[in-house]
């Protein structure tokens, strides 16, 4: 389930580890193509061949410290994005990963305590607007920090592009 | 209060007098940067903002680099999608095949990036070109569209991590080996971030070439950028490049304030530090050459923005001169750019590299990241003077990637096996 007025995500967690990098978030073999629907059917296969046949719309990454880190390409939060995950969640992100989510639209929530508390499969309830993370498999909630206001803006704009595109307007 | 290098040329840019960490700014770019993985969707955001002229054209660099010259048919496509727009823009700093070469080690060279710069690239490895003293880092496609479109970037200005550098490296180590023993000991995300800032008496001791290596892997680290003092090396290698005549700006040299604040220091004595192998699948996992068992290797790759320059290759060349790879090993040399090319030419070098077996490739990015051009099989060990060894990076997810020095790579070419150049 997503739904994008009132940012609230329903969806069963894929769960990862520590340093996933964007190399095996999407590798670079795929980088032929900048399609989101193409490089969606490879993302995370070097380390999960499951997950591009099991995620459905609204499912939600939960991974460790240092998410998305390596290579700047945007394909991978591209990638996670056209698979159909509403929502990733993590520890803590890699810069570039984390403005680049930022800047596409992808919502991500840095929670070193929800990445503790769910396991693979477990139900998540998120709503975006607070920072409320609930296991609903585990019956437990997390709270993690809104983001920024200046970020914010941007996701509420609809991206960098669309942000960027009402400021030149005003000029 | 003191602000260091990074801060001062963040708040000069965003055309305030003081920055401080965790300010979010919007600031001006010298030059941006993209590449024919990474252009390709930036050229699609652009044209979705809806203007119809791009903010500069001679501060726009883009550099197809890493699938050609082109691997296969949508790398063409790709790679033209890149030529078209550079076309029909103007694009100043287009460079084709034949005058390109790897981007971060081609835009120093060509003297596009100066002292004072703050540089955005569409490719991780930006970070590089604070071996000028400039700021500059890794963002992505849709950075780089806008800030085609605005000449502008936002950015959360960094804490900073002090490394301090004294004494001077022994013969077998050079920049690589101290950028790998700094994330051995800091791990791929001490520095996430943060800026990490060069310092110290030992600097002095480094070349050119040894800290764009230091710059270039601190994104391995983690951070934002990693940044070194313009000295009198910085200014004669800016005077060489600046004769390109791309760039004529006037530009400023920013130095750390004696009470700037940083998060961490961290201090080396470079004498001790021996030649670093980072073992799969992450650059922290490093381990002095002197620790390391018998580990029998594949593929050799020597090459790429870490480690492609001509002190690279020299030190190469010098271990190979007059011997043999071993039998069943592959070494691949690429140089970084077609200059380095040329003068490792007429230096001799390339023939060394062929005498002793070596293949030596055009410029591209191709191997560094499993692209084309000495990709690895399943069970395949390689040793390489690139930047990442992550699961798959550079072929097959069952392929291991050693990281090492341009001479550690070199003698394990002859030896089979990771070895020490000094025993060959």
């Amino acid at each position: 389930m997503h739904n994008s007025e009132t940012l609230l995500f329903e969806g069963t967690a894929f769960k990862y580890g520590d340093n996933i990098d964007t190399d095996v978030i999407i590798p670079a073999r795929y980088l032929n193509t900048s399609d989101p629907k193409e490089l969606a059917a490879h993302c995370m296969e070097d380390i999960d061949r499951e997950f591009a046949v099991r995620v459905r719309r609204g499912d939600i990454i939960v991974a460790g410290e240092n998410f998305g880190c390596g290579s700047s390409r945007e394909h991978a939060p591209i990638a996670i994005k056209a698979s159909g995950i509403s929502c990733v969640i993590a520890a803590s992100f890699a810069r570039i990963f984390y403005r680049n989510a930022v800047n596409i639209g992808l919502p991500i929530l840095e929670c070193p305590d929800a990445s503790n508390g769910i396991g693979y499969g477990d139900t998540l309830f998120v709503d975006l607007s607070s920072g409320t993370i609930r296991n609903v498999s585990k019956k437990r909630d997390f709270f993690s920090h809104p983001l920024p206001p200046f970020m914010q803006e941007i996701i509420h704009a609809g991206g960098l592009v669309e942000r960027t595109r009402l400021k030149m307007e005003e000029k | 209060m003191g602000m260091t290098m990074t801060e001062k040329i963040l708040a000069a840019h965003a055309g305030i007098s003081e920055s401080t960490p965790g300010q979010l700014i919007e600031a001006r770019c010298d030059m941006t940067l993209g590449n024919d993985i990474t252009a390709p969707i930036a050229i699609r955001e652009f044209t979705r903002i809806g203007v119809k002229t791009v903010w500069d054209a001679g501060r726009i660099a883009l550099v197809p680099d890493h699938f050609t010259p082109n691997k296969d048919i949508p790398s063409a496509e790709q790679a033209k999608i890149v030529r078209d727009f550079a076309k029909a823009h103007d694009i100043v700093n287009y460079f084709e095949i034949g005058e390109m070469g790897i981007e971060h080690a081609l835009l120093p060279e060509k003297g596009l990036v100066l002292p004072g710069d703050l540089v955005i690239g569409a490719d991780s490895h930006t970070c590089t070109y604070g071996a000028l003293g400039a700021f500059s880092t890794g963002v992505g496609s849709t950075d780089f569209a806008c800030a085609m479109a605005t000449g502008t970037c936002w950015f959360r200005v960094p804490e900073t991590i002090l490394v301090e550098l004294k004494g001077s490296l022994p013969d077998c180590s050079c920049g690589k080996d101290v950028i790998l023993k700094l994330i051995g000991d800091i791990g791929v995300d001490g520095a996430r971030y943060k800026s990490l800032e060069f310092s110290g008496q030992g600097v002095s001791s480094l070349s050119m070439d040894g800290r764009f290596t230091i710059a270039n892997m601190a994104i391995e680290a983690g951070a934002k950028n990693g940044i070194f003092g313009v000295d009198e090396l910085t200014t004669a290698y800016i005077k060489e490049s600046m004769e390109s005549g791309l760039r004529k700006d006037e530009f400023t040299v920013y130095e750390s304030d004696p009470d700037a604040r940083y998060s961490r220091v961290i201090t080396y004595d470079l004498g001790g530090i021996e030649p670093q192998v980072a073992f799969p699948h992450l650059p922290e996992n490093t381990k002095g050459i002197s620790e390391i068992a018998e580990i029998k290797i594949d593929q050799v790759v020597i090459g790429s923005c870490t480690n492609g320059r001509m002190e690279d290759l020299r030190t190469a060349a010098a271990v190979l001169k007059g011997k043999r790879v071993k039998r069943g090993v592959r070494l691949i040399v690429f140089p970084a750019t077609q200059k380095i090319y040329l003068d490792a030419l007429r230096e001799g070098l390339i023939e060394t590299f062929v005498e002793s077996g070596a293949i030596v490739s055009t410029p591209t990015c191709g191997p560094c990241l499993g692209g084309h051009m000495g990709v690895l099989a399943a069970g395949e060990k390689a040793v390489a003077t690139t930047n990442r060894n992550f699961v798959g990076r550079m072929g097959h997810k069952d392929s291991e990637v050693y990281l090492a020095s341009p001479a550690v790579a070199a003698a394990s070419a002859l030896a089979g096996k990771i070895a020490s150049p000094d025993s060959v």
